[in-house]
């Protein structure tokens, strides 16, 4: 155990120094603290917020090693054609496309880990507290939920305003209102909206191209459309034929990152829900809401109340129960609606917030479709109104104490009485 | 009419070394001790000094805030030391036991034509009245006061605690009398709980109201049986007692006697032999430590159960409430990437590479190690499941962190005693103090409203 004794030596050099929490940061990753309890419970559960965020890393493992191979898959089917008889391991999962998903994702992951941290190191030095471990959930879902051509620079400042406006100022893990990952994502949409919407954003070289045929060169431009991206236009025929339902499902469809596999998000939510980690009533009430909107946008069709000529028309035709396996939705409800600090807390809150989550984002995705991606909106609107949701739950409670109240049964204190019958008995 | 009453949320945690149902007579012990801390929010003055003798049941301290509230000496003998802390602040009173111990006897009377105001008197002068808690606030009882209705927990499904009604075999005519002295107090109810309507030790006491509670813990602590029997409003008080005190009221009421002997159980997985003990109030717990013996150098000695007892050295002294001692093994080694491998060996509320839900029968052999650094809250949802009271805890613990006094009023702050959030403090992800945050907040509300 010379490692053990080595950084045990170490820890009492840098105590009480400036740079201790930097450096109790690795060593707490390398070694559970030695730290016993005092005052209070003498034994303590195993969990910690290391052991919670970590599982919640590796339900997201699946979606970024995905992400990884239809980054290649993606790009190459949009220069050759998209295979005819598709098979897994020929098509999807093979060199070339992990080269080229590695190579174009695995710089999001490294920026997104590397900035994010620096960030929360220099705020754990400056503040002289520990290296919280909110970042490492943060710093996994960025990447997944950004396009894969993303420049690194903008991902950088968009990191850097994420974490320091989104959660230090509120005062760090724990303390912030906003999730932090959506707002990378949301500052990322508004701080460039040229570059993070269209078409052409979706799919790695689609850019490049379309810059290299205005400058003349004499090439096919590379469509990066996505499913979202086709209803938004009508051209419901022209979606139906490049992708099936399987395919959406499964995930082979351009998209951000990490969001298109249903198959595994779903897994991943399967999982966090078995652990116990993320709130199952969360991700029920928030499918259930999406449903319910898909519902009522699929009644409205029904019942002639739109014409096929207005634009909302295919988004609102659209299958309801279809919305969940395109777009960020499914990733959102799994992963981001149910961060616990910026959901509701109470567990009654949380069918409410879920519900709305679900129900907000179809009607985004419906009304706006210049950009067609209501997830990100509606969940940072809704961890807006938490706090308001838990409120009246919360009121609940007290009303019921309240009523109760009403029949206390208040006896007045005894002294005077007490004082004089001792007296009495004395005379 | 009883209660029927069944707890859903809560957890049950089988630890290792659980006290064998033998009693031995523990060896006389030489210097007994009161701390003081056992006393919450008592300013002690003293009527004994450094050298005085005092008998059996003779009052050594009383309380500032009302002076008919008299501390007596477990023992007789002589006070060899007051032990003082920062500004000088009592921390233990040491009494030097004599060979021959001699009591205090006071006058007994015919229970069933006394007046309460004599009962009460006799309790406050004889010094059993510290036994008699109250809430709101989880403190010793205000005797001015009316309770609605007295609690008593007949049975404990704390971690490695004493088996009720084996260590209270055989004394149900000091309970009965007990009770009846304190059926005078309150125009209400005196509520018992217990598990097995026909083997509790409470099962032929009489005057009482008795409710049938079965779940995890915590359906044995007070708190969790007053909540769902009648709970407490704002302006309530109501009185709680534990049943081995009802023994010592019982023995002064029939005696007129202050007998602090007990039984206790020593348990926990660095005890050789746990098992239980007769002995008092106050007494040196090496003298029956020892006799079981210890498998570890490197262990933690808690007087009380592993959640809601305080830490004592070997060489410290029995506390004035507690009916358990336990001894478990420091935890105070690093673990390598303790964080992220599956863990078989330790208790766990979630299933993230933990395995404590598979087998709910196994027993644990925990370590007093923190598994995990303090951080602000963080994960929602997870209390809940194993807190049976219907109060927010999440909500009341952020309630006493930032000081608001309304909304601990309004969340239920009234209802609780510290040791009710000693299982949500247990499974904390966050590792928060969260019996401290309730201790305080009891302490401010009672400061500024009580």
């Amino acid at each position: 155990m010379g490692l053990k004794q080595k950084m045990h030596e170490l820890k009492l050099k840098y105590q009480g120094k400036k740079m201790a929490p930097a450096f109790n940061a690795f060593h707490t990753f390398l070694f559970t603290p030695d730290e016993t309890t005092h005052g209070g419970t003498h034994v303590k559960a195993v969990d910690d917020l290391k052991r919670t965020m970590n599982t919640v890393i590796m339900a997201l493992v699946p979606c970024l090693i995905f992400g990884i191979f239809n980054a290649g898959y993606q790009h190459y089917s949009a220069l050759n054609g998209f295979p005819e008889n598709f098979s897994l391991f020929e098509h999807f999962i093979n060199w070339d496309n992990f080269i080229l998903g590695a190579t174009t994702v695995l710089p999001l992951v490294i920026v997104s880990y590397g900035i994010g941290l620096i960030v929360e190191f220099i705020f754990a030095v400056i503040k002289g507290h520990e290296v919280e471990e909110g970042y490492l959930v943060t710093g996994m879902l960025v990447p997944l939920i950004v396009p894969v051509d993303t420049p690194l620079w903008m991902l950088a400042i968009a990191v850097v305003f994420g974490v320091v406006i989104g959660k230090e100022v509120f005062g760090g893990t724990g303390m912030n209102i906003l999730n932090p990952a959506l707002t990378i994502r949301a500052f990322l949409f508004f701080a460039y909206p040229t570059w993070m919407s269209g078409d052409k954003v979706w799919v790695h070289g689609a850019v490049e191209r379309s810059n290299e045929i205005a400058a003349g060169a004499n090439l096919d431009a590379i469509s990066g459309e996505t499913v979202l991206g086709f209803l938004a236009q009508g051209n419901t025929q022209e979606m139906y034929a490049k992708f099936d339902l399987a395919e959406m499902f499964y995930g082979f469809i351009p998209g951000s990152v990490g969001e298109t596999s249903t198959l595994l998000i779903l897994l991943g939510g399967l999982f966090l829900i078995f652990t116990k980690i993320a709130s199952w009533r969360i991700m029920l009430s928030a499918v259930v809401g999406a449903l319910a909107m898909g519902l009522i946008f699929n009644g409205v069709v029904e019942a002639g109340w739109i014409q096929d000529y207005s634009k909302f028309y295919e988004l609102m035709r659209f299958d309801f129960w279809k919305h969940l396996i395109v777009g960020g939705l499914a990733f959102g409800i799994v992963f981001m609606a149910t961060d616990p600090v910026t959901g509701s807390q109470t567990n009654k809150g949380k069918w409410i917030y879920g519900f709305l989550i679900g129900f907000i984002s179809v009607m985004i995705r419906v009304f706006n479709p210049g950009y067609p991606e209501g997830v990100f909106l509606a969940i940072l609107l809704m961890n807006v109104f938490a706090p308001t949701i838990d409120h009246y739950v919360v009121q609940g409670n007290v009303k019921k104490r309240m009523k109760r109240l009403k029949n206390a049964t208040i006896y007045p204190k005894t002294t005077e009485g007490s004082a004089e019958e001792l007296k009495a008995e004395t005379v | 009419m009883s209660k029927d009453i069944r707890i859903k949320k809560g957890l049950n945690l089988n630890l290792v070394g659980a006290a064998e149902q033998t009693t031995t007579k523990s060896v006389s012990s030489n210097v007994y001790a009161l701390y003081l801390d056992d006393f919450h929010g008592i300013t002690p003055k003293m009527l004994v000094r450094e050298g005085g003798e005092v008998k059996a049941g003779e009052p050594l301290f009383y309380n500032k805030g009302n002076e008919e509230m008299l501390f007596v000496s477990p023992v007789s003998g002589e006070l060899v030391e007051i032990v003082r802390g920062a500004r000088r602040r009592i921390l233990t009173i040491k009494i030097l036991a004599d060979k021959e111990q001699q009591y205090l006897e006071h006058k007994t009377f015919d229970l069933s034509s006394a007046e309460a105001a004599d009962i009460k008197k006799l309790l406050l002068v004889s010094g059993c009245w510290p036994f008699i808690k109250q809430r709101p606030y989880d403190v010793i009882a205000n005797p001015d006061a009316t309770p609605k209705a007295i609690f008593i927990s007949g049975f404990s499904t704390s971690p490695l605690a004493a088996d009720v009604d084996y260590q209270l075999k055989g004394k149900e005519k000091e309970l009965q009398a007990a009770i009846n002295a304190l059926a005078k107090f309150t125009p209400g109810k005196i509520h018992v709980g217990v598990s097995n309507a026909q083997s509790s030790v409470f099962s032929g006491i009489e005057g009482v109201e008795k409710n049938m509670v079965s779940g995890p813990h915590p359906a044995g602590l007070v708190g969790t049986q007053i909540n769902k029997i009648n709970p407490i409003n704002k302006g309530e008080t109501v009185w709680t007692i534990s049943p081995q005190d009802l023994v010592i009221i019982g023995e002064l009421l029939l005696t007129g006697k202050f007998n602090a002997e007990r039984t206790v159980a020593l348990a926990g997985s660095c005890v050789k032999k746990p098992k239980y003990y007769t002995t008092k109030i106050g007494a040196e717990i090496s003298t029956f430590l020892y006799a079981s013996g210890v498998n570890d150098d490197n262990f933690r000695l808690i007087n009380g159960d592993v959640l809601t007892g305080s830490t004592v050295k070997p060489d410290g002294y029995l506390g004035f409430y507690n009916t358990t001692v336990c001894a478990i093994p420091e935890g105070d080694d690093y673990e390598l990437f303790g964080w992220n491998k599956p863990v078989f060996n330790k208790v766990s509320s979630t299933r993230a590479l933990t395995f404590s839900w598979l087998n709910k029968n196994k027993k644990y052999n925990l370590d007093t190690n923190t598994n995990g650094e303090h951080r602000a809250f963080v994960v929602t949802g997870r209390y809940e499941e194993v807190f049976p009271l219907d109060i927010y805890p999440l909500q009341l613990l952020k309630a006493c962190m930032v000081k608001d006094l309304d909304e601990m009023e309004q969340l239920g702050l009234y209802e609780v005693a510290p040791e009710d959030f000693s299982l949500t403090e247990f499974i904390c992800i966050s590792k928060q103090p969260h019996q401290k945050i309730i201790r305080e907040g009891l302490d401010l509300l009672y400061q500024e409203i009580g």
